[in-house]
């Protein structure tokens, strides 16, 4: 399959600190990819280096075999590259329905228009409809996002993601701060995304890594030190030295 | 009832929180208000179409500050350059029409507000704050200097309104002014109650909350706000043209850095972020003003300045605003 994603020898430093050291990786649609790390590892920068918040120093980014380099973080975005955010970024005086349907107007270049309200307009509303529904957040659709559950809050991040239908999409730790009793619903909400969609998650809970992913990248000291299946990462030594250290021992153990 | 309507095809979903009732039903309290106004001040109507006319600043106002969170105190700089731009029109164009004046007021209000935009949208925070106020001096130096054109510290004259279509001349009395200004305002607010449902209110709404999601969803942010800063521009010059009318005069007062920031207090006063707070606080402040100025012409700042303190302390969002959260309190009680 022709890779949608491909990052060749990504390098950036601060100072006399190389924080991204020649990463490279190439994804193709549908794939599964959790990219790991212990703090410091340089995963935050990876990202914006990826969405064009940074500039790297050298290095190559493509979507779908168009060079990213130079382009905006809002290019990069209309592009299909898309980022979830680990602290929930989300407009609070909105409702669910108001979020999907501004994802989805902007995605179709309709959020200049000054008259007329999504409320009238079927396409938007069934496809944001479809969208809650699938996500199981039609009973909060309609209320602020201030007032609903935290998890709620966080489905309709990956849901406010998707409605912009992305080639690729970043998810940043999706699960942080959910409570354990509301995690299988993340679970569900990432076992539904769209079967061709590439995604990449930063994660940092291992177990969720485990259930998610079918390749494991693990970054140290801002280089790849591993790439390969999830089951692999956990018996190889440089990993469990770099990071898995005691949990990936726990798991054995277990 | 036809087919399709039995199939119930057409509404997937029900309309929550709002109908477009509510906007007729706000339409016609803003025209009652006007009539009883009419009934209550019939010896007072150029005070009253003044009101009308600051109220449309102030409504220019909450759309870049209570819409889209732009903090300026230099908005007064749209609005003088609508009333420069109907006066100049009048006095050295000769365009006189009423209609073409207000449509001059409104050309120079967007100008203005595409030329403030520009600079204020560049900076953040207290930054912001700042350009807004040196965009304002720059606007008053600026009328100030150029008095061929602006008549000066003097202020521009010449400025004789046609009759409205030909039929209504502009009286003594102020009933002609008065009824453009509130058939004016009643379109304005029709038109600003779309904007704020729209796609674009929203996606401003968004930048309020939180412009880097609305960057991260591939928005233009700062596009977007200048096309506000426009918008608003178009309607403070519609005010500022009808004072222009009304008044038949244009003094730098329209300009000022005082206009700029009376005009925050007010939508403070009323509520940030919705329409009609924006007039509430401009009707509460300015007839408060002037019956107690005329009361006690040495302490009425002190009295405003009480109201105010009263009003962030325990209505902080404003009397509509707060009206508007105590009401829906009770209603779930």
């Amino acid at each position: 399959m022709t890779p949608v994603f491909e990052v060749e020898r990504l390098t950036r430093s601060f100072g006399g600190l190389a924080v991204t050291q020649a990463v490279s990786l190439t994804m193709v649609p549908g794939d599964r990819v959790a990219l790991i790390g212990p703090n410091g590892a340089g995963k935050t920068t990876f990202v914006n280096l990826v969405t064009g918040h940074l500039k790297p120093d050298s290095g190559v980014v493509r979507l779908a075999g168009e060079e990213l380099g130079g382009m905006s973080p809002m290019q990069r975005v209309r592009r299909g590259l898309v980022r979830s955010f680990q602290v929930t970024r989300l407009f609070p005086e909105m409702t669910p329905r108001e979020h999907l349907a501004l994802a989805i107007l902007q995605r179709q270049g309709r959020t200049g228009r000054m008259f007329g309200t999504f409320w009238t307009m079927p396409d938007v509303l069934k496809e944001s409809g479809a969208l809650l529904a699938t996500l199981g957040l039609e009973s909060a659709a309609d209320r602020k996002v201030a007032e609903i559950a935290y998890g709620q809050q966080r489905l309709l991040e990956i849901a406010f993601a998707l409605a912009l239908r992305p080639k690729v999409l970043l998810l940043d730790e999706p699960a942080a701060g959910v409570p354990q009793s509301e995690t299988p619903r993340i679970d569900a909400a990432l076992a539904g995304l769209p079967a061709d969609l590439a995604v990449l998650m930063i994660e940092h809970d291992m177990d969720l890594v485990f259930r998610f992913a079918r390749r494991v990248i693990v970054l140290a000291a801002g280089r790849i030190i591993f790439d390969g299946t999830p089951g692999d990462a956990a018996k190889d030594r440089r990993v469990r030295e770099a990071y898995l250290g005691s949990y990936a021992d726990d798991r054995g153990a277990a | 009832m036809n087919a399709d309507h039995l199939t119930g095809a057409a509404r997937p979903v029900a309309r929550p929180r709002f109908s477009a009732s509510a906007d007729w039903i706000g339409l016609a309290a803003v025209l009652a208000a006007a009539g009883a106004g009419y009934l209550l001040f019939p010896d007072n109507l150029a005070l009253l179409t003044r009101i009308i006319g600051i109220i449309m600043l102030v409504l220019s106002l909450d759309l870049v500050t209570g819409f889209c969170g732009v903090a300026t105190l230099g908005h007064a700089a749209l609005f003088g350059a609508g009333a420069y731009g109907a006066g100049i029109a009048a006095a050295h164009f000769g365009i006189s029409d009423p209609v073409a004046m207000i449509a001059a007021g409104s050309a120079g209000g967007a100008l203005a507000g595409l030329l403030s935009g520009s600079v204020i949208l560049r900076g953040h925070g207290l930054g912001q704050l700042v350009l807004s106020i040196a965009i304002v001096n720059l606007f008053h130096e600026a009328a100030n200097k150029a008095a061929g054109w602006t008549g000066g510290s003097d202020g521009l004259t010449d400025i004789a309104p046609t009759p409205l279509f030909g039929v209504f001349a502009f009286d003594l009395w102020g009933h002609t002014a008065y009824a453009l200004g509130v058939a004016l305002l009643l379109i304005v607010l029709f038109l600003l109650q779309r904007l704020a449902r729209s796609p674009f209110g929203m996606l401003c709404r968004g930048i309020r909350q939180d412009p880097i999601r609305v960057a991260a969803m591939g928005a233009p942010v700062s596009k977007t706000l200048l096309a506000m800063y426009v918008v608003s521009g178009l309607v403070a010059g519609v005010g500022g043209g009808l004072n222009a009318i009304s008044t038949q005069v244009v003094g730098l007062d329209s300009v000022s850095f005082t206009l700029s920031a009376s005009a925050l207090v007010m939508l403070v006063l009323g509520g940030t972020g919705s329409l009609y707070g924006a007039i509430v606080g401009t009707v509460v402040f300015m007839l408060f003003e002037d019956f107690v100025s005329a009361a006690n012409p040495f302490h009425w700042l002190t009295i405003v300045g009480a109201l105010l303190v009263l009003v962030v302390l325990f209505a902080p969002r404003g009397i509509f605003g707060t009206s508007v959260r105590l009401l829906e309190r009770s209603r779930r009680r």
